[in-house]
């Protein structure tokens, strides 16, 4: 990954977050305060304004750059567990070209980022339920002798399957658990947005 | 949904702009969203901030003013803060004695303050971080982020403003801003969903002849659903959960708050505060303070909560002590 597909990424997760605004919004209304998407894409528009002048070096400098205007710019809990996670993941991205082993240890500690702020594990239906079996499918993939495309892409698929089998899920963290049982049988709108932006990598490294 | 209002990107900047036409007293600061006071006490006061989502009003910028908040953070709609937008309200606070966050325990109100207090201890200001949860509708908080923070809120910032006023330090407004909070319960039920100005139609569906028991103050729904009941049977509801958790003796002095959630009238929040008194007197509960209004609202929703705080003779002192502000003035 080098400065262009760091850009490209984040591109494309901001035009993901644009065209799924509502879903995003209609998600929330059910299990939260209706506004994951507003908030999103508040974040996003403020991240492509920050990016569009910012003189990057290295991936990690665009991707730090992004998690700290989610932090200064979204609010709510996305804006922390977001903008956290990106900064990890760029802080691990230091030189010009990072390589998918590199990218790996990136998003792992993204996750850790998350997990040390909202406290939650796999079965709480949070962003870590798409975002673990991403990040594992990542690294089995590695394993398997797999490059950073093809990483990316079964990352996309498993994030896509945990955000679908969160739906299953009675919410222990966040807004949704204060409906207890009744928030079984809604897709969780977190793991919902981890699972564009793991599809977004996914799209950009396939180019 | 119809809804005074310009554009839904804009509300909280439109809404921050009235606020300061219509409060000389309350410098409002639309860029930063941070509202303080005009005129800043002189003295080394410990400040007191406290911020959350908008659509809460007059939480909490009503409530800053003499006796009260020295500064105020609104985010989004009922979205938290940022963590520069917090720390730009708590170096406003700093008068050099140090700053108090009052903080709803909703998880990203708790993240947001937390990034901020660690962004102002590396400034040198330093902070002790209140967290109100005094929702008893929130039964098992083992499963849950625990009991949200509601109608407390008020009681909080009302006695700990009050403390630091007359020149408590730090720890000590923190620490009966703590048991304020410990000494509070509240419960709530909706008869609407809210409509937020970006979702544009209601959060959720509720027919008209149901209710929803154990509401937040985010429009989101409750822990159940039953048929509309009588005004006094769901205060006997509230008043069960608050106590049956909270326990009261006949000799136990109270601040009880009835508070709309912003769409019901005035003439049914008095006629359910007749209730609770009556209900509390049954139980030969002293009800010695009362506040009925819409203090903690969640825009547009039809509803009620009820908090009811156990008050001791410093509580009861500092409660009746000169307040100042847009939404609660008396003493003065």
């Amino acid at each position: 990954m080098d400065v262009a597909l760091a850009r490209a990424w984040v591109e494309a997760i901001a035009e993901a977050i644009d065209q799924h605004t509502d879903q995003l919004t209609q998600l929330d209304s059910a299990v939260g305060d209706a506004d994951h998407g507003a908030n999103m894409r508040r974040g996003f528009t403020a991240v492509r304004a920050a990016l569009a002048e910012f003189p990057a070096e290295t991936p990690g400098d665009v991707l730090v750059r992004t998690g700290s205007t989610l932090v200064s710019s979204v609010g709510g809990a996305s804006g922390p567990l977001y903008g956290s996670a990106f900064r990890a993941i760029g802080k691990v991205l230091t030189g010009p070209v990072a390589d998918a082993g590199q990218v790996l240890s990136g998003l792992t500690d993204g996750l850790a980022a998350v997990q040390r702020l909202g406290a939650a594990v796999p079965g709480d239906k949070t962003i870590v339920d798409a975002y673990t079996p991403a990040v594992a499918a990542f690294e089995q993939e590695l394993w398997d002798g797999g490059d950073l495309r093809a990483a990316a892409a079964r990352a996309a698929d498993a994030a896509e399957e945990g955000m679908r089998a969160t739906s299953a899920l009675q919410a222990r963290k966040g807004r949704a658990s204060y409906l207890g049982s009744r928030s079984v049988g809604h897709q969780d709108p977190g793991a919902t947005s981890t699972a564009l932006v793991f599809r977004a990598l996914a799209e950009v490294t396939a180019r | 949904m119809k809804k005074f209002i310009n554009s839904a990107e804009s509300v909280l900047s439109d809404a921050l702009a009235g606020l300061a036409a219509a409060h000389p007293e309350l410098r409002v600061d639309v860029d930063q969203k941070i509202i303080t006071r005009a005129t800043a006490p002189h003295r080394a006061k410990v400040g007191l901030v406290s911020g959350g989502g908008s659509g809460h009003e007059p939480l909490h910028g009503g409530f800053v003013g003499a006796g009260m908040l020295d500064a105020a953070c609104p985010g989004e709609v009922f979205t938290s803060p940022v963590p520069d937008q917090i720390l730009a309200a708590t170096k406003a606070a700093n008068r050099g004695a140090g700053v108090v966050h009052v903080v709803k325990n909703y998880t990203g109100d708790v993240m947001n303050f937390q990034m901020a207090a660690e962004l102002a201890a590396d400034e040198g200001i330093a902070v002790r971080t209140v967290l109100v949860d005094d929702d008893v509708a929130v039964e098992d908080s083992t499963w849950t982020a625990g009991r949200r923070g509601t109608g407390a809120t008020v009681f909080v910032e009302k006695i700990a403003g009050a403390h630091a006023e007359a020149g408590s330090d730090l720890d000590g407004v923190a620490e009966i801003a703590r048991r304020v909070n410990a000494a509070s319960r509240s419960f709530a039920v909706a008869l609407t969903a809210c409509t937020t100005p970006a979702a544009g139609r209601p959060g959720f569906d509720l027919p008209d002849d149901e209710m929803e028991i154990g509401v937040g103050i985010h429009g989101e729904p409750g822990r159940r659903r039953e048929k509309l009941a009588s005004a006094k049977e769901i205060v006997a509801t509230a008043l069960d959960a608050i106590l049956s958790d909270h326990p009261l003796a006949p000799t136990d002095q109270t601040i009880v708050l009835v508070n709309g959630l912003g769409g019901t009238p005035l003439l049914e929040l008095y006629l359910v505060f007749g209730e609770v008194a009556t209900a509390l007197s049954d139980k030969g509960i002293t009800v010695a303070r009362t506040l009925v209004g819409n203090y903690v609202t969640s825009l547009d929703m039809a509803g009620v909560s009820i908090t009811v705080c156990r008050a001791d003779e410093q509580m009861l002192a500092l409660w009746d002590a000169p307040v100042r502000t847009a939404a609660l003035r008396w003493g003065c």
